[in-house]
């Protein structure tokens, strides 16, 4: 990977460079985080569709009864019932109750259905003959409809359940494989470029440090050049220069007067 | 002496009516059609007897189709019947048609009440009901209006006028209102074929009034069983039993006062058919194994013990009650073609043999 390409636009400073840590700290975190969300939702996920499965297989069995019932109707009243039952019924006998669910943080809506008992709207259709058999297939047909609740809440649960771990996936992903490597691009770029600028620095400083030795050399060397010459000088001038050698014996130096 | 004139006015119906009844299809037809695996298999054992109505169906179709196409073999006859038919034979196959009058003008009190599209209802009106009064009735906008329009405008008016008053088309269930008719068409069928001066002491007297008195008994019954668990009280249940019939008046009281199958097992115990019938069914001896699988419904039996009956009509000659064997047998054929169609569209094999064959 070409290092300037995959990264972020940061100035290569310190700063950033704790920023960036953190960064892939968090980063780091939230991966492992998410990941965990999206195994349980996956998790969740198969058993509903297992579910499904089940719930499809046992409607096709409920279905196929309840409209052999309905046939079974259509025998013993001889006729059209539909119609005087649907102008019968006011209220309805079968209810649905909606409840949230809550899986690893996702809302799930889940279907419960209930049976109002007391109400009977057509409990007198078929009176003269098939009332029984209209009674009964009115059950088996509550029972095909509960699967069908059953089945609509398991569904519901699988769509929403798919679109989510969908997205969570897609954020693992963009995480592992991109922002990780991106923040860890970025490191390393910070980091090279803060060697960079220590080589430099070093060398800068090195550099220096030369320059000053080199004058301090010269200056030196200029001094004992210069005493060097005045030694000369004062050995020319009559006195040794081994003048402070021997303070005592120049008795004979002139006395100071004030 | 009734052979005597018969034949007069009435033989030519009387012979047309044996003809269709040799046309109904007989236990290998229906063998038949049990072997059949899929609908078109069925609508080729069906040709001979239905051919000229399934021939141009096309070809993915229902039962419902096979149901209708068969409904509408059995008008059409019964109207060529009724075109033939002349003085008391026409007022008898009249009284045939009431109670599907009664169905139909039950539907449209139902629809007109809750303001449905006229053409709709119409349509589902069986054909044998309809009558030329029967699209007034929904134009009707309210109960005053409907209840006058009935009475003036369908051959029901008798039943209406001495039952129901115009406030009961609004309170009371659609269904009490259709078994009050039903009981009033019962009894004045009953009344027509056994005092009516062309009838009285004819086989037909005779026949009707047995038939009649078991639809009136079965009637009696069902409501009683079906009453079970409903709202309806047995004040208002008395009043729907038909006073005509072997359980009238004893046992209709009894069933009045009945609470449960077993009481219901109780009061038909005193004629003994009815008794072996609920034996047969297991009802009344516990709760809720008439409805099991395997054993026959109580229903199923009384559907039976009706055929037999129509069929025993057969045996007697130079009489009305053929006409109505006739239907009734045609219209369990129906729904016994039905049943199959069904059980075959659907797969369910282990019920198919539930059809009642009589021939």
């Amino acid at each position: 990977m070409s290092g300037t390409a995959n990264r972020e636009a940061v100035f290569p400073t310190r700063q950033s460079l704790g920023l960036m840590k953190a960064k892939l700290k968090g980063a780091e975190t939230g991966h492992s985080l998410l990941k965990r969300k999206s195994e349980a939702l996956t998790k969740r996920f198969r058993e509903i569709t297992r579910r499904i499965d089940e719930a499809k297989r046992k409607m096709g069995r409920v279905m196929q009864i309840a409209a052999f019932s309905l046939a079974e109707v259509t025998y013993a009243t001889g006729g059209q019932i539909g119609y005087q039952v649907q102008e019968s019924v006011r209220a309805a006998r079968f209810r649905v109750r909606s409840r949230q669910e809550n899986v690893s943080g996702v809302q799930l809506p889940a279907f419960e259905s209930y049976i109002t008992e007391e109400n009977n709207d057509f409990g007198l259709t078929g009176l003269g003959r098939g009332g029984q058999q209209v009674q009964k297939c009115r059950d088996v047909y509550g029972k095909a409809v509960e699967t069908l609740v059953e089945l609509a809440s398991l569904q519901t649960a699988f769509v929403i359940l798919d679109e989510v771990i969908k997205i969570v996936n897609r954020r693992v992903n963009a995480i592992e494989h991109v922002i990780i490597p991106r923040t860890e691009n970025t490191i390393k770029y910070i980091n090279s470029e803060l060697d960079e600028l220590d080589r430099e620095e070093f060398y800068r400083l090195k550099k220096v440090k030369n320059n000053k030795k080199k004058a301090l050399d010269e200056a030196e060397a200029e001094m004992k050049a210069r005493q060097a010459l005045e030694g000369d000088k004062m050995m020319l001038s009559g006195k040794g220069g081994d003048e402070p050698s021997d303070l005592l014996a120049g008795e004979d130096e002139k006395d100071v007067i004030f | 002496m009734e052979g005597l004139f018969f034949n007069v006015h009435s033989g030519y119906v009387e012979g047309i009516v044996r003809g269709y009844r040799n046309s109904l299809l007989t236990s290998s037809n229906y063998s038949n059609l049990t072997q059949c695996e899929t609908l078109d298999d069925l609508k080729l054992q069906l040709t001979p007897s239905y051919g000229e109505q399934l021939a141009n169906v096309a070809s993915p179709f229902t039962t419902s189709t096979i149901a209708s196409k068969a409904t509408d073999k059995l008008v059409q006859d019964f109207r060529y019947l009724r075109a033939q038919a002349t003085g008391a034979l026409a007022k008898f196959m009249d009284f045939l048609t009431y109670s599907y009058m009664i169905d139909n003008v039950a539907l449209l009190i139902t629809g007109t009440l809750h303001e449905r599209d006229t053409k709709d209802l119409l349509e589902r009106c069986h054909p044998l009901g309809v009558f030329e009064g029967l699209p007034a009735l929904c134009v009707a906008s309210n109960i005053e209006e409907l209840y006058s329009i009935v009475l003036v405008e369908t051959p029901l008016a008798p039943f209406f006028k001495n039952n129901l008053r115009s406030a009961d088309l609004d309170e009371l269930n659609i269904e009490i209102v259709r078994n009050t008719l039903y009981k009033s068409y019962l009894e004045a069928f009953h009344d027509f074929c056994t005092t009516d001066p062309t009838l009285k002491g004819t086989p037909t007297a005779e026949l009707m009034s047995e038939i009649l008195g078991f639809e009136a008994d079965r009637r009696a019954i069902n409501i009683t069983l079906n009453s079970f668990g409903t709202d309806l009280s047995k004040a208002d249940r008395k009043r729907l039993y038909p006073e005509i019939g072997k359980l009238h008046p004893e046992g209709s009281l009894m069933l009045s006062r009945a609470d449960d199958p077993e009481a219901v097992r109780l009061a038909v115990e005193i004629v003994g058919e009815y008794r072996s019938f609920f034996d047969q069914s297991g009802l009344g001896q516990g709760p809720g194994s008439a409805l099991g699988g395997t054993q026959k419904s109580l229903e199923d039996i009384f559907y039976q013990k009706e055929m037999e009956l129509a069929k025993d009509t057969f045996t007697h000659h130079f009489t009305f009650a053929v006409v109505y064997a006739w239907l009734k047998l045609q219209e369990q054929e129906i729904r016994n073609i039905t049943w199959i169609a069904e059980c075959i569209a659907q797969n369910q094999k282990d019920r198919i043999g539930n059809y009642i064959s009589v021939f």
